[in-house]
């Protein structure tokens, strides 16, 4: 009995011991695998044009910042604005746009890089550049180059509608097109996860027709509502910032590189009592659970790092290139400027003639030529008829 | 026994419970432990230069040390010296309005030669950014000049600047004699030059650039001048913001970090009346006997500030009031590092009072001018003084007067009235008391306005003025724009106005830009010419000029090369309504449901008599009798 009471607590002992290993394993393990990225990206878009429109961008700018500060790269982020607020004329403080009023902080920077400013801002554009479809001499820091391990963040705002949103004043995006490009994308496997911010009346209306995987939606208002902009500044004499935009920076800036904040910290940001507007979300494309979706996922750009202690050896240095042999051997004659104004060579220029012309006389040769085989042949008494 | 086995099984539980002790202080601790990992690999991540750089430092020096002992060679002798050099200056020149103009270069020079074939590529960059060294080999480059200006230049108030350029972005290129598709390699080229510069410089096409035949000659060496293989486009629209700026100062050696670009603040710099920066590439000689050629990078920023004609300053400045810094050290990278501050006007010191006072003193002949000027070297620690901080201060003391009227000058502007027709005026005058000289004008108009070139007049002193050299290429709908380049003789002490009459055209709907009624801009005018100067310029091309006059060769003693801008035009096009296209679909619609259709049901609408359904007792009732086959109730 006693044999038996000692292999029960043996049994008793190892599952205990059993159990607790494989907790330890999932949880260490799985923390470190969850999100299951290598690289982040984002791609900003303020649609509207016009000062009055300087809230719109205001709030893609301090998107950009938060993103930045936490550490995603300018050649990852693809920033697009469609009107110049900070150097325009209107601006009594140029190179500067603030957000909070009191010109509090400048979330223009003084190192932002602007991929795609002013008229490139299309509807087109855009979706060339979330589905890869650029012109082969489209420059690198204008593409969107992730692949399926990137996590992407895409940031819009403008004035919008049920079911479209209006790039400069001349044209919309419907709701179809951006999921039918997030399906290409997936289908090219061009994301791991995404997750989609919108900032425009009726917003949520911009992500109802999703339908492709591991999409994470937020907007700011539901169908049917307005978002409304936060304070204006009697100097500058515009609203700033829209009022979800202004309370998302606000919860941005606490967060930091190392931050445990989850999806769901985000999608308590601006309640109604502060937004006026309903902001809502959809998460019933995203396998995850958005409680251990972390905010730095998306909008900062951490890596796992591997660090070794061992040495590794680099391969022997590069050749320097074959120097040219010094002074005497080819070059002897000297080169010259060249004349920046050669009134006598540009007033005996010849203009150029695309067309081809019979050389100068030809036709004259040619009369005399026909003339002297006629008299040759008929004898010169003929030549009476000419003179 | 027993006793002995439940002790056992104690000793055992104890074991075990010893062993998974760990895991759950584990599990207790594991968001401490996760955090601290995590702030680790952030930190390497982020911070990336700092913290892990230290690790990867002490293990490359562990290899740099093995390798030193096997080799028994030192890291420096493998690699050739480097022939690349950097100089940068500021000049400072004190304008008669009360304003300063503040003119920053930066130059590299490097014997290379980006366009060798057969030999390996030029892969170690220096000095000389990577970036451009890439496109310059990429594209067969032999000349690029790219600037980007926010303002117009006042030339009456502010006299000539030092590198003229026009308003919004211009670009012009001569490709090497050796590219076989010119058009291809400037389509690319504008786009590399988009993204390294920010700036949304694709929208050159063909539809603006031109291929002028005599203006634009090259700036540096090069014996081939056939114009086939220059490339010149204007953007009059671009705007230069801060974006502009950041990829700029990055192409220079120390950054923004050290030397004169620490002053670059864009706050500063963008609250000004006239703003340029500019990127200048050429091949130039590198000796007195120019045997062998060498690169030349220049990176030019223009500003004026005019915080007292505006009315928000005092007439005294200092650097750090104009630039919110003041300067701390030369670029370590540069072999001269100077800031000149122009005297000319104040030689007893009545005019304004500069300080710190300097002894050295520097002469030079730029723009037919000899002028004096102040010279401090931030290569030397003295000018910076006990605080190590160099800030320049210069109090206005009496008014200055009047400035000389500059040599030459040019205006545009349009005249007319209506949407339909309309006529270019462009004004040059000729300031020289007794000396006439010929200037070369090159315009080049967008398609959208059809020159009436049968109406062209030049008229100088109200008498008509042959030129004596006209090259005009029509446009070409959608395709190219005009070009009209004209050598005129300008008589002294004159004016001369051209004048060319237009039509405005009607785009098609998809062609208006979304503010179309903001109107259409026309690039600046270029006036090129050699004015004669009053000073013996000299043709001597000597290493330790100073940077600002030595842009331009000289290739005679008696007259200096100038252009001038005009002002670009914004007219205004027939614009359509844009919401018509709405407006019509639905006054249509609605005719044609309301009125055809009330037409067709009249027609062919017949009426029935149609008994309501039974009630359900009913229906019932008539589903069995029919089952039993019994006839139906009413």
């Amino acid at each position: 009995m006693s044999h038996d009471f000692l292999q029960m607590h043996l049994k008793a002992v190892i599952s205990c011991l059993l159990i607790f290993l494989y907790k330890v394993h999932t949880t260490k393990a799985g923390q470190f695998f969850s999100s299951g990225h290598t690289n982040n990206w984002a791609v900003l878009v303020c649609t509207s044009r016009f000062w009055f429109n300087y809230r719109h961008v205001a709030n893609t700018l301090s998107v950009y910042r938060s993103v930045k500060r936490l550490g995603i790269p300018d050649s990852h982020i693809v920033l697009m604005l469609a009107d110049d607020m900070a150097c325009n004329y209107r601006n009594p403080k140029p190179a500067t746009v603030f957000s909070h009023k009191n010109m509090e902080l400048n979330v223009y920077g003084d190192d932002v890089e602007v991929d795609y400013r002013g008229y490139e801002v299309t509807v087109e554009n855009f979706l060339r550049v979330l589905t890869g479809r650029l012109p082969p001499s489209t420059p690198r820091s204008k593409r969107l180059l992730s692949d399926d391990r990137s996590n992407i963040l895409i940031y819009l705002t403008g004035h919008g509608g049920n079911g479209f949103l209006k790039f400069q004043d001349s044209e919309e995006i419907s709701n179809m097109e951006l999921a039918d490009a997030f399906e290409q994308m997936w289908q090219k496997r061009r994301y791991n996860e995404l997750l989609f911010i919108i900032d425009t009346c009726q917003g949520a209306s911009m992500y109802e027709r999703f339908y492709s995987p591991n999409l994470m939606a937020l907007a700011s208002s539901q169908v049917g509502e307005d978002s409304l902009s936060h304070q204006p500044d009697l100097a500058i004499g515009v609203h700033l910032m829209d009022k979800y935009t202004f309370y998302l920076l606000e919860f941005l800036e606490e967060v930091h590189p190392a931050s445990q904040a989850n999806m769901n910290d985000l999608f308590k940001v601006c309640p109604q009592s502060q937004c006026v507007s309903t902001p809502g979300h959809r998460t019933d494309l995203f396998q995850r659970d958005p409680g251990s979706v972390l905010i730095t996922d998306f909008f900062g750009s951490v890596r796992k790092v591997e660090i070794t202690k061992d040495t590794i050896n680099l391969t022997s240095p590069v050749e320097p290139p074959i120097q040219r042999s010094g002074s005497g051997d080819i070059q002897i004659e000297s080169l010259t400027y060249v004349d920046q104004l050669p009134v006598a060579e540009i007033i005996h220029q010849k203009p150029k003639q695309k067309d081809w012309h019979p050389p100068d006389g030809f036709i004259l040769g040619l009369w005399t030529l026909i003339l002297l085989v006629f008299f040759q042949t008929y004898g010169i008494k003929h030549l009476k008829h000419i003179f | 026994m027993a006793a002995h086995r439940c002790g056992l099984s104690v000793v055992c539980i104890l074991i075990f419970s010893s062993l998974a002790h760990p895991s759950s202080c584990d599990t207790l601790e594991k968001a401490n432990d996760n955090t601290a990992t995590k702030r680790r690999i952030s930190e390497v991540n982020t911070d990336g230069s700092v913290a892990g750089e230290d690790m990867n430092e002490r293990q490359w020096q562990s290899t740099d040390v093995e390798v030193n002992r096997s080799d028994g060679t030192k890291n420096g002798e493998t690699f050739a010296p480097a022939k690349d050099q950097f100089q940068e200056e500021l000049v400072i020149r004190p304008l008669h309005s009360g304003d300063i103009y503040a003119s920053f270069q930066f130059r590299t020079l490097w014997d290379t030669d980006f366009l060798q074939e057969g030999q390996k590529k030029v892969s170690h960059y220096r000095l000389f950014p990577k970036s451009l060294g890439q496109v310059l080999s990429k594209f067969s480059v032999q000349e690029l000049h790219i600037s980007f200006t926010q303002g117009f230049w006042r030339t009456m108030q502010w006299g000539q600047p030092f590198i003229p350029s026009p308003p919004g972005a211009e670009l012009w290129v001569w490709f090497h004699d050796t590219v076989s598709d010119v058009d291809g390699n400037w389509k690319e080229l504008t786009n590399v030059l988009s993204g390294i510069f920010c700036a949304s410089l694709n929208f050159i096409d063909m539809t603006n650039t031109v291929q002028p035949s005599a203006s634009f000659k090259p700036l540096g060496l090069g014996n081939a001048t056939d114009h086939r293989f220059l490339r010149y486009a204007t953007l009059p629209r671009e705007i230069v913001c801060t974006e502009n700026l950041t990829p700029w100062k990055k192409l220079l050696p120390c950054g923004s970090k050290a030397g004169l670009a620490v002053l670059m603040k864009s706050e500063k710099l963008f609250h000004s009346s006239f703003h340029s920066q500019a990127v200048h590439i050429r091949p130039i000689c590198q000796d007195e006997q120019c045997t062998s050629k060498a690169w030349e990078l220049r990176q030019t920023l223009n500003v004026v500030f005019d915080h007292y004609t505006s009315g928000q300053g005092k007439k005294e400045w200092s650097l750090f009031k104009m630039f919110s810094r003041t300067l701390t050290e030369a670029c370590p990278l540069a072999s001269s590092s100077k800031v000149y501050v122009d005297i000319t006007d104040n030689p007893e010191g009545e005019l304004f009072e500069l300080s710190p006072a300097t002894p050295l003193l520097s002469q030079a002949v730029v723009l037919g001018d000899r002028r004096t000027y102040s010279v401090y070297d931030l290569t030397r620690a003295e000018t910076f003084g006990q605080l190590r901080s160099f800030n320049l201060l210069l109090r206005w003391k009496g008014d200055s007067g009047d400035m000389l009227r500059p040599l030459l000058h040019a205006e545009r502007y349009v005249a007319g009235f209506g949407l339909q027709t309309g006529e270019i005026h462009t004004v040059i005058y000729n300031n020289h008391p007794y000396r006439a000289f010929p200037v070369l004008l090159m315009d080049s108009v967008p398609w959208y306005l059809q020159l009436y070139i049968h109406t062209l007049t030049v008229t100088s002193k109200s008498r008509d003025n042959k030129p004596s050299y006209i090259h005009y290429q029509p446009a070409k709908d959608r395709h190219r724009p005009h070009l009209l380049e004209m050598l005129i003789q300008l008589p002294p002490h004159s004016m001369t106005e051209v004048t060319v009459q237009f039509e405005r055209a009607l785009l098609k709907w998809t062609e208006y830009t979304p503010d179309p009624n903001h109107g259409f801009y026309v690039g600046s005018s270029v006036v090129s010419a050699l004015v004669p100067s009053m000073v013996a310029m000299s043709t001597n091309f000597t290493q330790d000029q100073p940077l600002f006059s030595s842009f331009v060769p000289v290739k005679e003693e008696s007259s200096y090369f100038v252009r001038v801008y005009t002002e670009p035009l914004l007219v205004n096009l027939p614009t359509p309504d844009f919401s018509m296209p709405y407006n019509v679909i639905c006054l249509t619609c609605t005719v044609v449901a309301v009125g055809y259709g009330s037409f067709y049901n009249l027609l062919t609408r017949t009426f029935q008599v149609d008994e309501p359904s039974p009630p359900l007792a009913k229906r019932l009732a008539n589903f069995i009798r029919r089952i039993r086959g019994v006839p139906l109730l009413a």
